[in-house]
């Protein structure tokens, strides 16, 4: 790291391209994960979803965000003003701040320059991930306090209790994989998972992590307030909770603070449990071929609908995609592209699979009720998590 | 850079922690409290304890607080109101708290006269070594600290009953 660049030392330049890439892409993603989302739901309740904005809705999160910016900024009357303002940036801000110590994919080799794909390294990297989610709660309290609402108030109550309730599970939950990788730099989780699928913490030996998995992912749902623990703002009780005071850009925040925590833990337990950016079986028995085989496959279901199409238009328009699809797969066989190419596609593979997990979920369950809510976390999730903690180190201390 | 950073923390945590003592609405003063256990938490992390400052962190910042500003909001608590300022409290308390500063400071000197800090030079403060030294050299004040707090959990547990009954 001691060579420079035009007199500056390539850690900063690298440090800064690094950055501008990783915030061009996050908030990209959570512009079209609130797409995907609506999406995915109204396809589960069949029916087409956003589709009159761009083709098949595809612009509608630019027009939600031109609608947010343009509408009316309120401030109710009564409300403590500073905490007002003070909230939905504290509730971004820290949602944010998470994504900087998530590891993509391993050290890659960019003109020369040898860098790790992620922001920073810090050896506490768990530690720091729970810290920052826990400071999240700040905003969401703040808002329903500060809004002078009764509705916000409780919601906001509903939100800190909740919050503070399912950290221990989670906390619990984490602590067990943690023992099995005997680290907490996320970095070095990932790469104790090396290997195949039975060395990822949710399979591995000596006591697999099938159940803290799924502890943490309860948690990680009451965590971020979706549903079926969205209490905060059950709207048939709580107009919309917490935020019913605010609108416009600031409404905007609370929510892209909840989709950048539903990020983060999703990204959390792909590191944790999934293996992070590790192909779940060796490139010399083919896992890097798995992308170039899933585009090709749909390229070639393009190109044959295409050839026997029903529609007119379809006649033109699936052998475009079909060989676009073609040219994909092409692209993620070239040699240059595998080495950083290949641990990215994983890493999005299984984030995005829990976060459709998180929209499946909510397009299924109803609420629970907020007796259930708590007596759940404190009678069967946290007895469970402490269990299985003490098993994992009971297993761990004997077979190693 | 360190100095830079140290001094800006340091700062702000004495800024935050006379706020909570000026403030009269409970929420700004826990809200103060909060920033005064994130400015520690900085100077930990520049001393090189990285475990402590996560540690203090998710425990008070994280945990304590928030149940702090939990029972303000679950009570509504409004703000106070300023009375019974005697002047010649701030005529006596002004000189005393300079005094007590500079006593402060005085023994400091004469105690530790070689005190040097280094940033980062702090060793031992990485989840290990707090592990392994709460486990094993301090294994007996850990366990009667956790007793005392398992005593003082089943006494409010029992208090809050009696409350109900």
């Amino acid at each position: 790291m001691s060579s420079t660049l035009l007199g500056i030392p390539s850690f900063y330049i690298i440090a800064l391209i690094k950055i501008a890439i990783v915030v061009g892409i996050l908030l990209q993603v959570l512009a079209y994960l609130q797409w995907v989302e609506r999406k995915v739901i109204a396809h589960v309740q069949v029916r087409p979803g956003p589709y009159r904005v761009g083709w098949h809705g595809l612009l509608q999160p630019l027009a939600d965000v031109i609608k947010l910016i343009t509408k009316e900024d309120m401030i109710p009357p009564f409300a403590n003003k500073f905490f007002f303002l003070l909230a939905p940036f504290l509730a971004v801000f820290m949602a944010l701040l998470s994504i900087a110590v998530i590891p993509f994919g391993p050290m890659i080799d960019v003109a020369g320059h040898q860098t790790y794909m992620e922001l920073t390294n810090v050896n506490i990297g768990v530690l720091f991930i729970l810290a920052v989610s826990s400071m999240g709660v700040y905003g969401i309290a703040l808002a329903g306090w500060s809004s002078n609402n009764k509705y916000s108030l409780l919601g906001g109550l509903r939100s800190s209790a909740q919050m503070v309730s399912y950290e221990l599970p989670m906390s619990l939950a984490i602590a067990a994989p943690l023992l099995l990788s005997n680290s907490l730099s996320l970095r070095t989780i990932v790469e104790t998972q090396a290997g195949s699928i039975i060395h990822w913490n949710v399979l591995r030996g000596p006591f697999p992590q099938i159940v803290s998995f799924v502890i943490f992912l309860i948690a990680a749902f009451a965590e971020t307030n979706r549903i079926p623990f969205d209490l905060p703002e059950a709207e048939n009780e709580l107009v919309a909770g917490f935020h019913t005071e605010y609108s416009s850009m600031k409404f905007a925040s609370f929510f892209m603070a909840e989709y950048a925590n539903m990020i983060t833990v999703s990204a959390m337990a792909t590191i944790l449990f999934l293996g992070g950016w590790m192909a779940p079986w060796p490139v010399r028995y083919g896992s890097s071929l798995v992308p170039s085989v899933i585009c090709a496959f749909a390229g070639l279901i393009l190109l044959y609908h295409g050839a026997n199409a029903v529609r007119a238009r379809d006649k033109k328009s699936f052998p475009v995609f079909g060989v676009l699809f073609l040219i994909v797969a092409a692209g993620f066989l070239a040699p240059m592209v595998q080495s950083w190419l290949m641990p990215l596609f994983w890493f999005i593979a299984k984030t995005g699979g829990i976060l459709f997990a998180f929209m499946w979920i909510r397009a299924t369950l109803p609420r629970f009720r907020y007796d259930q809510l708590m007596a759940f976390a404190w009678k069967f999730l946290f007895p469970v998590a402490i269990v299985n903690l003490l098993v994992t180190g009971f297993m761990v201390a004997w077979f190693q | 850079m360190d100095v830079i950073l140290f001094l800006l923390f340091a700062i702000i945590a004495v800024v935050c922690a006379i706020n909570v003592v000026v403030q009269t609405h409970p929420i700004s003063s826990a809200l103060s409290l909060v920033g005064v256990m994130g400015s520690l938490a900085v100077l930990y992390l520049l001393l090189g304890a990285e475990f402590i400052a996560a540690a203090q962190l998710i425990v008070y910042a994280g945990a304590i607080m928030v149940l702090f500003i939990f029972v303000i909001m679950l009570l509504n608590a409004g703000a106070e109101g300023k009375r019974g300022r005697s002047f010649m409290a701030s005529l006596l308390g002004v000189p005393l708290l300079v005094a007590l500063l500079g006593l402060l400071a005085y023994f400091v000197q004469r105690v530790f006269p070689t005190a040097r800090v280094h940033f980062g030079g702090f060793k031992g403060g990485s989840p290990r070594d707090v592990g392994l030294a709460l486990f094993t050299t301090y294994l007996l004040p850990f366990e009667i600290t956790s007793l005392l707090i398992l005593i003082a959990i089943i006494g409010a547990v029992v208090l809050a009953r009696k409350e109900m009954d």
